[in-house]
């Protein structure tokens, strides 16, 4: 049932893969928190954005990645932006994540004490200065864990990719699958490869949190 | 969000694919469309079902179980948490018939979905009755309840209503992974999408379409366990009734 020196035959192709997924995950992840943060702050800095702003969130997460996957890829060319599937996938998943992203930015800065904002203006701090020396640090810190489980969660949903044909890990195990009419290799090795990642960034984002909560006394 | 922005932003979801399909390059597409959604409801109703059900089960086997059941709902629960919703549909519909299982597309589809997202919920299901106040527990140990009395009468009701917010999520979470067993040749709203774009090339009205659609149905989703939400803690003095 198992072939082991198959096995060991396709493990090669399958880490060079693996490489892909991982480029994708954190690419997509730094779009997706950077994006998340401009979101939140230009919610708070310009208060009339913040109801657009939500319902786009709201339409962004309640509409299925792939099919969003699917338009950036299908649709942008329509009106002459053509992208490669690396790139439209990742910028999908980006977006898609940002939306996330931007609602735990969003609960991190309500967190944060109003007095810190009354302290900034009697201090005649400027808005920039208020949030990228008072706020900000402040904000980040928290969320960190929460921030680590769309980390995690992005990750999971990398394999999408293999439906616009990038050659991830997910699209090689499958045409492994289907040049050797055996699945059962591959597919499990994508499996565990995913439980283990999963696993490992789960304890790190636990150790990361207890770090900081050991630094920052709340 | 309010539950009435949510019940605006349905109307206009709804009203723009009405005003949509009065335009022919658009309504061409909407019957087939919504055949396919028929079937991303049903799998997503089944799901949502199985969903409840191992959610429950594992989260009570890990709580009360003896210490085998323990270890294999924290196995099932670390395993689907830990893989990704497209390895485990590919995973179950490409390996498992190697060993001899074979099972349709669309059992594959309500199996590997609900599993998934029960072993979220089992997690949501878990915290909620270990959030219920230490007293309760207390006050049904001193009426010389039964343990399952305790759950069923004491318990899991006032549970019940913490897991409504994060069930409701997950129910969302479940549809829209839907869309990927338009990957395992299930026609669903997803595949019908790519199907016409491969046959029309009409790619922005399909699409258009189809992410309206999917807005709705999880708008309905919102809007329906907001509604439960009210109706559940109606009376109680805390949670967010409004």
């Amino acid at each position: 049932m198992w072939d082991w020196s198959f096995t060991f035959e396709i493990l090669p192709t399958l880490a060079s893969a693996a490489i892909i997924t991982v480029e994708a995950t954190l690419i997509g992840f730094v779009i997706a928190a950077l994006l998340g943060l401009m979101l939140a702050l230009v919610r708070i800095a310009i208060p009339w954005t913040a109801w657009p702003i939500s319902v786009l969130v709201e339409l962004v997460r309640s509409t299925p990645l792939l099919i969003q996957i699917f338009f950036l890829y299908f649709v942008f060319p329509k009106f002459g932006v053509v992208l490669d599937a690396f790139t439209a996938g990742v910028i999908a998943i980006g977006l898609h994540y940002a939306a996330y992203c931007s609602e735990v930015y969003r609960a991190g800065f309500d967190n944060i004490p109003r007095g810190q904002w009354e302290a900034s203006i009697a201090l005649n701090l400027p808005q920039w200065a208020t949030f990228r020396d008072i706020i900000i640090p402040q904000v980040i810190p928290p969320i960190v864990p929460a921030l680590g489980n769309y980390l995690v969660a992005l990750f999971k949903e990398t394999p999408l990719l293999s439906a616009i044909a990038v050659l991830e890990l997910m699209q090689t195990a499958k045409i492994i699958g289907s040049d050797t009419f055996r699945y059962t290799e591959p597919m499990t090795l994508v499996g565990l490869f995913f439980l283990v990642m999963s696993l490992v960034s789960a304890a790190i984002i636990r150790a990361l949190e207890r770090l900081l909560n050991r630094r920052i006394p709340r | 969000m309010g539950i009435r922005t949510l019940v605006g932003m349905l109307v206009v979801a709804l009203a723009v694919i009405g005003l949509l399909a009065t335009q022919t390059s658009y309504s061409m597409f909407l019957p087939g469309l919504l055949q396919g959604a028929l079937l991303t409801i049903e799998i997503a109703v089944l799901g949502s079902v199985l969903a409840v059900v191992m959610g429950v089960l594992a989260a009570l086997a890990r709580l009360y179980g003896p210490a085998p059941l323990r270890f294999l709902a924290t196995v099932y629960v670390e395993i689907f948490r830990g893989t990704s919703a497209l390895v485990q549909l590919f995973w179950l519909f490409f390996v498992l018939p190697q060993f001899g299982i074979l099972m349709d597309a669309f059992t594959v589809a309500v199996l590997a979905l609900g599993l998934n997202v029960g072993a979220y919920g089992s997690e949501v299901v878990r915290g909620a009755v270990l959030a219920v106040a230490r007293g309760q527990w207390e006050a049904s140990i001193a009426l010389n309840m039964s343990r399952a009395q305790m759950l069923r009468r004491i318990i899991l009701p006032q549970a019940f209503i913490a897991m409504i917010p994060p069930w409701g999520n997950l129910f969302i979470e479940l549809l829209k992974s839907t869309a990927l067993v338009s990957l395992i040749t299930l026609a669903d709203l997803a595949f019908k999408a790519q199907q016409m774009n491969q046959s029309t090339l009409k790619t922005v009205p399909i699409f258009t379409l189809v992410l309206l659609i999917y807005l709705a149905m999880s708008l309905v989703i919102t809007i329906g366990m907001r509604f439960l939400e009210q109706r559940a803690s109606a009376g109680l003095s805390r949670g967010r009734a409004a």
